[in-house]
C-alpha cells in the first residue's frame, strides 16, 4: 500500500471535474468564474464580498485587536501579504460598513543579503514595493536583514504582556476599556486621528534621516558569512525565519506597535504545519500556527489570513488586481528535496491536486490545538524560554522520556573517541578531527567547544539542531544575551539557599521590617 | 492561425520564461482545434528556457501552478480538454514558495 510509485489509475474515484454547474451556487444568477474548496462555484462580485466577509470575521471572532491599537502589517510582497494589505485598507475605509479601526503601520525586510541578490535587483524590488506604500498613506518601514547584526540584545527578552488575555465577550470589553486607560495616561492629548497625523508627517522625515540605514557591503558580507555557516537550506531557512521574526519584534518595540499581522495563508499555515514536526518544533505547534502568537507577551503576532487558501488569494489578486511583487528567496527553483519545508511544500501541494481536502483537514487539525497560558510566575519566565525562538523550553523533562533518550545515544557514539568529559580539550591536541570549531584556531577552540555546550541548555530542541555548527557566527546580541543568562543562573544557584518559597510570602515583610 | 496571449504572471512563473510576464503567441495552424494539453506540450518544446520540471508535470502542469482561461479557473472549462479559441488569453500564476 505505501509505496513509492503508487499508481491509483483507476481505482481511486478522481476528483469530478463540474462540467454542469456554471452558475454561481450562492447568487445562482451569474456566470461563475472559480471554483473554491471541493466544487463550489462563485461568481466575482459573490467571490469578493465572500473574500472580504471572511477577513472581518476572523478579526471579528478572536477579538484581540483593540479599537486605536498601533498595528504592524509585515509584507513580504508576496501574494498573501499584499492582500492582507488591501483588506486592510478596505477595512479601514471611510465607507465601509462598521469599519475595523486600528491604527496600522507596515513593515518591509530586505532579505537579498541572505538570499544572494545583488544591490540593484534588492533596491529595485524595494522602489517597487515603496511605490506600494505610499499609495495606502501609511506609515512604513523598510529594514534591511543586515541590520539584524546591530540589534541590542534585549530583543530576546520576553517583555511582560499588557493585558490579559481576553476569554468571552464580557473580559474583552474589560481589556479594551483597560487598554483605552493606560493610552489616556501615556498621552492624554492625542486621539486616534491625531496619532495617525501625526506619524504620516513622520513617515517621509524618518525614512530619510534614516529608519532604513544606508546597508555597506560589510554588513552584507557578515551577514553572507552567516549564513554561509549553515550546511543545511532547512537550517538556513529557519534561521531566516528567526532572524526576521527578531527583526520585526525590534521595530514593533521601538515604534510602540502592540500587534502584528502576518500574511500566512491557510495552505502556508497546513506546510508549516507538517514542517514544523518534522524540524522538532512539535511542542509550540499552537503558538506557531494559531491565530495569535502570544509568547513575546508584550507584542502579539496575529495571522488573520489564515483561513485563506492560497488559490483564494491568486484569484482574488488577479481579479481585483492587488500589487504585489515577487521577490526570489533562499529556495527559490531548489531541488524538490533541497530542505525540509521545501519537501513539504511540493508533498501538501500534490496532495492537494488530487484530493482536495488536504490542506482544510490540516487546517482544521491546527484549530483544535490551543495555546496553554503559560504560569504568570515572573521567576521562572526568563530563564524558560528557548533563546532565539522564545517558545517555551521543551527540554527539561523527566528522565524517560524520548529526548532523554536521544541524548544518551549521542553521548554514546561520542565516547567511541576520546572520552566525553575532556572531548573539548582533546579535540585543540588532536588536531582538530571532526570539530568545526577547531578551525577558528587552537586559542579559541576550547572556548567555541565549551560555548556550543553552554548554549545548548539555553536552546529549544529544533534551534539546538539549527545552529548545530554555528556558534561563532552568531549575531552578537545572541551571544551576549546567552552570556547574560548563564550568569543570571550561575547567581541563581548560588544563593538558591536564601531565596524564600511563594509559601513563606507572609515572612517577607517581617524580614524586611528587620533590615 | 490562433492568436492567444499568455501571461506568467507573479509567484514567480515569469523567471522559467526569461523574466517576460507577457507574451503573444501565434500558434501555428492544424486540422484539429488546439487544446490545452496540446499548448502546454508547446509551451514546453518552444517557450520554456529552464527547468520544465518546474512548470509541466507529465500531462499537465505542475501542481501549485493556476491556469485561468479569459480569467475564468480553467476547472470550469475542463481543464486540459478545452479547446482554444482565437485571441483567448491563459494567464498561468505560481502559488508555490519558491519558482
Amino acid at each position: 500500500m505505501c509505496q513509492v510509485d503508487e499508481e491509483y489509475n483507476g481505482q481511486l474515484e478522481h476528483r469530478v471535474t463540474p462540467r454542469v454547474s456554471k452558475k454561481c451556487v450562492k447568487c445562482k444568477e451569474n456566470t461563475a468564474v472559480l471554483i473554491i474548496r471541493a466544487g463550489d462555484a462563485f461568481c466575482r462580485g459573490c467571490f469578493k464580498e465572500y473574500f472580504i466577509h471572511k477577513f472581518r470575521a476572523m478579526l471579528g471572532k478572536n477579538r484581540v485587536i483593540f479599537p486605536g491599537e498601533k498595528v504592524l502589517l509585515a509584507v513580504s510582497g508576496g501574494p498573501a501579504s499584499s492582500s492582507m494589505l488591501s483588506q486592510v485598507q478596505e477595512g479601514l475605509s471611510r465607507d465601509a460598513p462598521k469599519k475595523l479601526r486600528f491604527v496600522p503601520g507596515i513593515i518591509y525586510i530586505d532579505e537579498g543579503g541572505a538570499s544572494g541578490q545583488s544591490m540593484e535587483e534588492r533596491e529595485r524590488a524595494v522602489a517597487q514595493l515603496e511605490s506600494v506604500f505610499r499609495a495606502t498613506n501609511y506609515h512604513y518601514h523598510i529594514v534591511h536583514l543586515e541590520q539584524v547584526l546591530s540589534l541590542p540584545s534585549s530583543v530576546l527578552d520576553a517583555g511582560s504582556s499588557a493585558t490579559e488575555k481576553p476569554q468571552t465577550g464580557s473580559s474583552y470589553k474589560a481589556a479594551v476599556d483597560q487598554f483605552i486607560q493606560t493610552k489616556k495616561n501615556q498621552h492624554p492629548d492625542l486621539s486616534v486621528e491625531n496619532a495617525q497625523s501625526h506619524l504620516s508627517s513622520l513617515s517621509m522625515h524618518e525614512v530619510e534621516n534614516g529608519v532604513t540605514s544606508p546597508i555597506t557591503p560589510e554588513h552584507t558580507q557578515a551577514l553572507q558569512k552567516l549564513f554561509a555557516s549553515v550546511r543545511t537550506l532547512t537550517a538556513k531557512e529557519d534561521l531566516l525565519h528567526t532572524l526576521r521574526q527578531h527583526l520585526i519584534l525590534h521595530t514593533a518595540r521601538t515604534q510602540g506597535y502592540t500587534k502584528v499581522m502576518m500574511g500566512d495563508s491557510c495552505s502556508r499555515l497546513a506546510i508549516k504545519l507538517l514542517s514544523n514536526i518534522s524540524l522538532g518544533r512539535g511542542a509550540s505547534l499552537a503558538t506557531d500556527t494559531g491565530f495569535s502568537d502570544p509568547r513575546y507577551g508584550d507584542v502579539v503576532i496575529v495571522r488573520p489570513m489564515r483561513d485563506y487558501s492560497s488559490k483564494e488569494i491568486a484569484y482574488y489578486n488577479r481579479m481585483f488586481d492587488i500589487p504585489s511583487v515577487f521577490i526570489p528567496g533562499l529556495d527559490t527553483k531548489a531541488q524538490d528535496k533541497a530542505s525540509i519545508q521545501h519537501l513539504t511544500e511540493s508533498f501538501v501541494t500534490k496532495l492537494q491536486t488530487d484530493f482536495p481536502s488536504t490542506v482544510s483537514t490540516i487546517y482544521r487539525t491546527s484549530e483544535k490545538l490551543h495555546t496553554a497560558c503559560p504560569p504568570q510566575n515572573t521567576n521562572t519566565q526568563p530563564f524558560a524560554k528557548c533563546l532565539l525562538c522564545v517558545c517555551a523550553l521543551d527540554t527539561k523533562l523527566e528522565e524517560f522520556s524520548a529526548y532523554q533518550a536521544t541524548l544518551i545515544s549521542e553521548q554514546l557514539s561520542q565516547r567511541r573517541g576520546p572520552a566525553s568529559s575532556a572531548s573539548q580539550g582533546q579535540c585543540c591536541s588532536s588536531g582538530g578531527g571532526q570539530h568545526q570549531g577547531c578551525m577558528t584556531g587552537e586559542g579559541g577552540c576550547c572556548s567555541s567547544a565549551k560555548s556550543t555546550v553552554d548554549l545548548k541548555s539555553l536552546l529549544c530542541y529544533s534551534c539546538r539542531l539549527t545552529i548545530k555548527d554555528m556558534v561563532n557566527a552568531l549575531p552578537q546580541y545572541i551571544l551576549s544575551e546567552a552570556e547574560r543568562r548563564k550568569r543570571r543562573s550561575q547567581m541563581r544557584e548560588e544563593i538558591s539557599e536564601f531565596l524564600l518559597d511563594e509559601e513563606e510570602d507572609e515572612a517577607i515583610p517581617r524580614v524586611n521590617g528587620s533590615l | 492561425m490562433l492568436l492567444k496571449q499568455l501571461e506568467t504572471d507573479r509567484g514567480g512563473a515569469e523567471l522559467l520564461f526569461g523574466s517576460v510576464k507577457e507574451h503573444h503567441v501565434t500558434l501555428p495552424n492544424q486540422s484539429e482545434p488546439w487544446d490545452m494539453k496540446q499548448l502546454l506540450v508547446w509551451i514546453r518544446g518552444n517557450m520554456l528556457k529552464e527547468r520544465p520540471e518546474l512548470f509541466v508535470q507529465g500531462d499537465t502542469v505542475r501542481p501549485g501552478i493556476l491556469v485561468l482561461i479569459n480569467d475564468a479557473d480553467w476547472e470550469l472549462m475542463g481543464e486540459l480538454e478545452y479547446e482554444l479559441q482565437d485571441k483567448d488569453n491563459v494567464v498561468f500564476i505560481s502559488t508555490l514558495h519558491g519558482g
